[in-house]
């Protein structure tokens, strides 16, 4: 298989994962396919990262336990892996500054170098949310290595997409850096509005060459809020989220009611920020 | 307390293959039914049909039994059934729920006491067995000539349909239309599921035809033994290259 000329890519997604679903998992096999069919592109990982406890979201519960969720579900996977810098910073971090973390990781590579198609058995190491050591690799790569620095691209549903439109939910300066230097694919039902969505915007239509849009044909509208209104109720979510990360729910009785009270009355924190930095920014142009 | 009424949930279908949805059913319709306070759901049974059904790209039942027990490992209240599957032809449904009554019979019949660890609330009756299915079966019930009537009302009087929700389908609706379904509509249980899940199991086939990924759709286990036999590769491949499996 010659891979030269391939872009490699890693899809980036962020969010709660409060608690993380097959929906989730679904969207990074999803993006994968599209990408690899393309034939411009070879997916090489994928990084599921965790916002912060600072975010501030109503019911979201602390983050070593979303964590060790997104650990459990993506186990048995070969690609999939879970990021804890985030998680780990004290105050809220900007989506563009996780994505410049990331690439700015790879760029000194100091992650794993890819090496097998993820079809075939890799005994790679997935690093733990209490280790941060960087992994190198003993392994010779059995392909020749393609060209260029692999890019970090941000992997999402439709609804952050629209969530660019959400008065101070994002800094303007951000969605264009995220649109123009890294890149969104963005994976949506069948039908959906996301292509109106990027028309109606200027940023998103001037960078629409890296806006990569994928059908969902199998819809899977696994949303957490509704895991955690099924849980609250009693109601098994068996078969809508991985089976360890149930059991794990389970154990430690992670959602109930109390739990979705956490956050009440909180500001979120990007609507924080941004209203406070406009108040004290210069009203210019 | 006042005693629940033993259910086991029956499912026919072909499980080609098995999905999470399916799988989901099951969950959603217990999850249902002790709702109500009038049930205690003790047992599910997934029925993979007979082969000689003639459905379009149904692959050997031995395989469709095969995934189904591998995606049961980890249910410790649902199991496979191949009874429906090894008979010489293919058999109504009403069969299949008149065989599973009876097996229910004989196995009550030799236990003398019932098994105190297993679900206290449920009484020492006879546990019922009700058909679990899609509401988009409710509809096929309209169909000329795919149901005998005598059939389905012997379906909905002397067991009862515990019917889970799904997009697109009214199924309070279907039971208006009929004079059977709305005269026993006492024993349709229409189950909501809000989690949209529509793993339909043509798409899974057409996915995997492709080369395309359906994991977390499927059980791992599912998706290996797929693999492994490599069942449902051989779909779409006529438009492209002419692949021969």
């Amino acid at each position: 298989m010659d891979t030269s000329g391939k872009t490699e890519v890693v899809l980036l997604a962020c969010g709660s994962f409060n608690p993380i679903t097959n929906m989730h998992l679904r969207l990074f096999e999803l993006g994968k396919d599209y990408m690899n069919a393309t034939g411009k592109y070879r997916v090489i990982k994928g990084i599921i990262s965790p916002v912060g406890d600072a975010y501030k979201k109503k019911g979201l519960i602390p983050a070593h336990h979303r964590i060790i969720m997104a650990e459990l579900a993506t186990k048995n996977s070969h690609w999939l892996e879970v990021d804890t810098w985030e998680s780990l910073q004290k105050e809220w971090v900007e989506t563009v500054q996780v994505l410049r973390h990331h690439q700015e990781k790879l760029a000194t590579g100091s992650c794993d170098h890819p090496q097998r198609s993820s079809e075939l058995d890799r005994p790679g190491r997935k690093r733990k949310w209490d280790e941060q050591k960087q992994d190198a690799s003993p392994k010779k790569p059995q392909e020749p290595k393609p060209t260029g620095v692999p890019r970090v691209k941000l992997l999402c549903g439709a609804d952050l997409l629209e969530s660019f439109s959400v008065p101070n939910l994002w800094k303007t300066e951000d969605i264009t850096q995220i649109v123009a230097n890294y890149g969104l694919i963005c994976v949506t039902r069948a039908g959906s509005d996301a292509q109106k969505f990027i028309y109606e915007s200027d940023v998103l239509w001037r960078h629409q060459n890296n806006i990569h849009l994928v059908d969902e044909w199998i819809t899977n509208d696994i949303s957490s809020t509704k895991i955690r209104r099924a849980l609250r109720r009693g109601q098994s979510i068996r078969y809508l989220v991985p089976d360890l990360v149930q059991e794990y729910i389970e154990k430690h009785d992670l959602y109930n009611s109390e739990s979705e009270e956490r956050n009440v009355g909180v500001i979120l924190a990007p609507l924080q920020r941004n209203v406070s930095q406009n108040k004290h920014s210069n009203p210019t142009a | 307390m006042k005693n629940r009424i033993p259910v086991v949930l029956l499912a026919c279908g072909s499980f080609n293959p098995i999905t999470n949805m399916h799988l989901r059913l099951f969950e959603v319709a217990r999850d249902h039914l002790h709702q109500t306070g009038m049930y205690q759901v003790i047992e599910g049974i997934i029925s993979p049909v007979n082969d000689s059904y003639g459905k379009k790209d149904l692959v050997a039942s031995h395989h469709r039994v095969a995934m189904a027990q591998l995606a049961l490992q980890t249910s410790d209240w649902i199991r496979v059934d191949p009874w429906e599957s090894e008979q010489a032809q293919w058999i109504e449904t009403v069969k299949v729920l008149r065989h599973h009554r009876s097996q229910l019979l004989k196995s009550s019949a030799q236990t003398e006491d019932p098994d105190p660890s297993k679900t206290p609330s449920a009484s020492a009756a006879l546990p019922e067995l009700k058909l679990l299915c899609g509401a988009d079966i409710l509809k096929t019930f309209q169909t000329p000539n795919l149901w005998k009537e005598e059939h389905i009302q012997e379906i909905v009087e002397k067991f009862g349909l515990v019917c889970v929700s799904r997009s697109g389908h009214d199924p309070k609706g279907y039971i208006l239309d009929s004079p059977i379904l709305r005269q026993f509509q006492h024993n349709i249980h229409l189950a909501r599921e809000p989690i949209q899940n529509e793993i339909s199991a043509t798409k899974i086939r057409k996915a995997l035809g492709q080369g395309q990924s359906v994991k977390y759709l499927l059980p791992d286990a599912v998706i290996t033994y797929i693999r492994d036999h490599g069942l449902y590769n051989n779909g779409s491949s006529w438009k492209g290259k002419g692949k021969i499996s």
